[in-house]
């Protein structure tokens, strides 16, 4: 006998923007600080009016970028889970404070929601122009979680994975949305709060005076405190012992990189996230992201009534780039077609990791439109 | 003198990070000293002190002290206190820049944060110069002054801290001279406890960076010209232009009891949640 | 919401269009709304805007369809609603062949085809209703009569649901004034919506 439906959660039709917020706060933000920006604002918007009513949810407006991501950094210090939004431009002013984000293991999250570039751009249209920016933009080697979502509902779950991963990792994690998804509107259901895993930060078991904030672990990621615990230590942005205070000591130094690139690298396994969508039998996989991917499932299941062995590959975590997905296509698939709204970003991290089992097509716009299921399709088709 | 080897045990990181990198002379120490005396005089545990620094000379203090402390990126120390101070505001956020940081680079954070009047007790060490990184010309840096970027006089007016803290909102305005300990020191206990964005300014002297360029053969030299220049307000005030010109009015410029952000917030938070519970 | 039963669509394509200020996407979002959560359709509503709050060319696009939608943006479209000039010029070509053009007369004075679904919402909204910003609500009264897969009442509650008490009530009466209209004026409908393309 069927059992009846289970409904849990209440269904909403919300933008992808809001389905961020309902995932915010559903993951346990309790800090948002912003600065407007097409095409983001409504995310903000949306924290704006939610967080005050919540019992310690805190919402600031700040000056610009630069000081919302300082602001996030300070909420995270004091133990919130704490998250802002923006666009290109701004999410170019964040640049400094995300790489003291990874440099002192904050975690946080950053939405961005891509328009065309580069500079002003294209504000009101959609892009995915910052993929590269996100991975590389601060200065100095550093690791870095970057996770996607392609529809509204996506939007939601991935904005939870993104706290989560923060929390897990100690680390700022970036969600790349891009103008369509995030300003399209669907049905979805927002899940009660016990329905999905919500992670946090691991806490120090031990006295304070043996507690050493930046020590090496089991999993290479430390028990952060919040500010004011009894568990006094030292933050800093420059290069630091185990203790948290400066270091020039090449040793101390090597230790403390090669630990903050260890924690995310050993568990590529939980953290690259990828939807397969026939691909078990696929000659020809399209690799895409975002809104794109949304286009390209409908060129694969029109190649497929024509006849073509097509598959998709949609990418919901684009880094750290999620190689063996594509190594596990190589027995049957020939060709990889990355469709994107740049000049060629990710289909560049394709080809780094592709040694020669592939044939790489791509596909690239940067006039602010969406790519169209029929350019897909007639590259899939192409022999 | 026991006691004083009882305070700094109790609030410095003596067994780690000294000897410290201050120069013979500088006022950021006679600094230091007074913000210890002053927590010490609070009775403030040393757990519910967050000091958020930036980046120079004065940036260095957070390592130095027993506190909670963040060193933050250049200019930027004003909006990691904000992120602070609004997650949690029982704790007791003092932050500690330099006329660069705070003027310059974080200029707008400056402005912006005491037009908030967010609950900040912030200190400004003020040394007219770029110090640890050589000697540049800074934003208050005076007209005419030698620097290593302006070998041939800065043509650019300086800013004048208090005026623009106290344009800008500040709750509270006040400027101290490090020749001038204990009264620095009332300044700053009453910067620590005001409600709401407090500032002191401490005119510091930098010897190294700053006076051997401008004619102060020695550090006596600049605590001379100090203590020489330095003017209580209240005398300053009755001053004629003339007078007035070159002295450095020291004492409380603002003094106001309006609300904080963060008392503010807690005020909409409690309406927003019994609106909730109404509804 | 109280869940209807449906007529069966494949991806069926609305494109609402019209100047900045005129209440498009307010539109889109509540036709949307009413057909996701009251009539279980998959819908996506996705827009396009220019940088001016008022003025300029904005546009609603909805894809409701009886199955999950993948491309969200839409294709060949079925129903055309021009509210201005500008706007009834730049996407007539985007009509797929037996779709129906819908147009605002009072601001449409060319239009490109003779098959089309006319009515003054301008007028309308400013002479019998007194408040030009209504508009958006006639024309949502008019699309609820067109579509055989909309009912009124599930519009209407959508409507109610997203706007703010205060003006509900004038809206409810800007909904009824769009349908009666409708009824009154377009007597040649589509017949073919959600099943084979025709030729004109």
């Amino acid at each position: 006998m069927a059992k009846p439906k289970k409904k849990s959660g209440r269904e909403i039709f919300a933008l992808g923007a809001e389905a961020v917020v309902e995932g915010a706060l559903l993951a346990g933000c309790s800090f948002y600080a912003g600065y407007p920006i097409t095409p983001s604002s409504e995310i903000m918007e949306g924290m704006a009016s939610r967080l005050p009513g919540t019992s310690d949810g805190v919402f600031v407006q700040m000056e610009d970028e630069i000081a919302s991501m300082g602001a996030v950094i300070g909420a995270s210090l004091a133990g919130r889970k704490a998250m802002t939004a923006t666009s290109g431009p701004g999410f170019s002013l964040m640049q400094e404070f995300i790489g003291y984000g990874c440099m002192i293991e904050a975690p946080l999250v950053i939405v961005n929601v891509m328009r065309g570039g580069p500079s002003t751009g294209l504000p009101t249209s959609p892009a995915q122009a910052d993929v590269q920016q996100a991975r590389w933009g601060t200065h100095g080697d550093h690791s870095v979680i970057v996770l996607s979502a392609s529809d509204v509902q996506e939007c939601l779950a991935m904005t939870v994975t993104a706290f989560n991963f923060a929390e897990r990792y100690r680390t700022p994690v970036i969600l790349l949305l891009d103008e369509i998804t995030a300003h399209t509107r669907e049905k979805i259901t927002v899940p009660t709060p016990d329905s999905f895993e919500i992670l946090y930060r691991l806490q120090p078991s031990m006295p304070p005076e043996w507690y050493k904030p930046f020590e090496e672990t089991v999993r290479g990621v430390p028990p952060m405190p919040p500010l004011g615990a009894g568990y006094r230590y030292h933050v800093t942005g420059l290069t630091h012992d185990p203790l948290g205070f400066p270091t020039q000591r090449p040793d101390e130094i090597v230790a403390l990189l090669e630990r903050q690139f260890r924690k995310i690298d050993q568990f590529f396994f939980d953290i690259q996230l990828a939807d397969e969508i026939e691909t078990a039998d696929a000659e020809i996989v399209v690799v895409a992201y975002g809104s794109v991917a949304r286009s390209a499932q409908l060129a694969v299941a029109q190649a497929r009534e024509k006849g073509v062995k097509a598959g998709l590959l949609k990418l919901k975590t684009l880094f750290p780039f999620p190689r063996t997905k594509l190594e596990r296509l190589a027995p049957h698939c020939k060709i990889l077609v990355v469709p994107e709204m740049n000049m060629g970003q990710m289909s560049r991290e394709v080809k780094r990791v592709n040694t020669g089992q592939f044939a790489v097509r791509t596909i690239n716009r940067v006039d602010g439109q969406i790519i169209t299921p029929a350019e897909i399709l007639k590259v899939l088709r192409r022999r | 003198m026991a006691e004083r080897t009882q305070l700094i045990h109790h609030y410095l990181r003596h067994n780690k990070k000294f000897p410290h990198v201050y120069c013979a002379g500088c006022g950021h120490g006679i600094a230091l000293g007074s913000l210890i005396r002053s927590v010490h005089a609070l009775g403030w545990s040393k757990d519910e002190v967050v000091m958020v620094a930036g980046i120079g000379c004065s940036g260095r203090m957070a390592v130095y002290v027993d506190f909670n402390t963040v060193h933050a990126v250049h200019g930027r120390a004003l909006t990691i206190a904000t992120g602070i101070k609004l997650s949690n505001p029982n704790l007791k956020v003092i932050v500690v820049m330099g006329d660069g940081d705070a003027l310059s680079i974080g200029g707008n954070h400056f402005i912006h944060a005491a037009r908030r009047n967010i609950g900040l007790s912030v200190l400004v060490l003020n040394n007219n110069i770029y110090g640890m990184t050589g000697g540049q010309c800074s934003s208050t840096t005076p007209l005419g002054a030698t620097t290593t970027t302006t070998p041939f006089g800065q043509m650019e007016k300086s800013f004048d801290l208090v005026e623009l803290a106290a344009a800008a909102g500040a709750n509270y305005v006040a400027r101290a001279s490090a020749f001038h300990a204990q009264g620095m020191d009332k300044l700053m206990q009453a910067t620590f406890t005001h409600r709401g964005f407090s500032l002191l300014e401490v005119v510091s002297p930098c010897h190294t960076q700053y006076g051997r360029k401008n004619k102060f053969k020695t550090v006596v030299d600049m605590y001379r010209w100090l203590k020489e220049s330095a003017t209580p307000l209240e005398q300053y005030r009755k001053l004629s232009a003339e007078k007035a010109k070159g002295r450095i009015p020291l004492g409380v410029f603002v003094d106001r009891d309006e609300p904080s952000l963060e008392e503010r917030y807690a005020d909409l938070r409690a309406d927003q949640t019994a609106q909730a519970g109404r509804r | 919401m109280k869940k209807q039963p449906q007529i069966q669509l494949d991806r069926f394509e609305i494109c609402l269009s019209g100047l900045g200020g005129q209440g498009v996407q307010t539109l889109g979002k509540i036709l949307g709304q009413a057909l996701a959560l009251g009539h279980s359709y998959y819908v996506t509503q996705t827009q396009s805007y220019g940088p001016e709050a008022r003025g300029g060319a904005s546009r609603s696009d909805l894809v409701i369809s009886s199955h999950p939608i993948s491309y969200p943006k839409t294709d060949k479209i079925d129903l055309l609603v021009a509210l201005s000039q500008e706007a009834c010029n730049r996407y007539f070509g985007l009509l797929k062949p037996g779709g129906a053009l819908m147009v605002n007369t009072s601001l449409v004075k060319q239009i490109p085809t003779n098959r089309f679904l006319g009515l003054p919402f301008t007028d309308l909204a400013q002479d019998r209703l007194g408040l030009p910003q209504a508009m958006n609500t006639i024309v949502l009264g008019a699309i609820t009569f067109l579509l055989p897969f909309a009912k009124r009442t599930v519009i209407k509650k959508s409507l109610e649901e997203t706007l703010p008490a205060k003006i509900r009530p004038v809206n409810v009466k800007a909904l009824n004034l769009g349908h009666r209209e409708a009824e009154k004026r377009f007597t040649d409908l589509p017949t073919q919506w959600g099943g084979e393309e025709s030729g004109d």
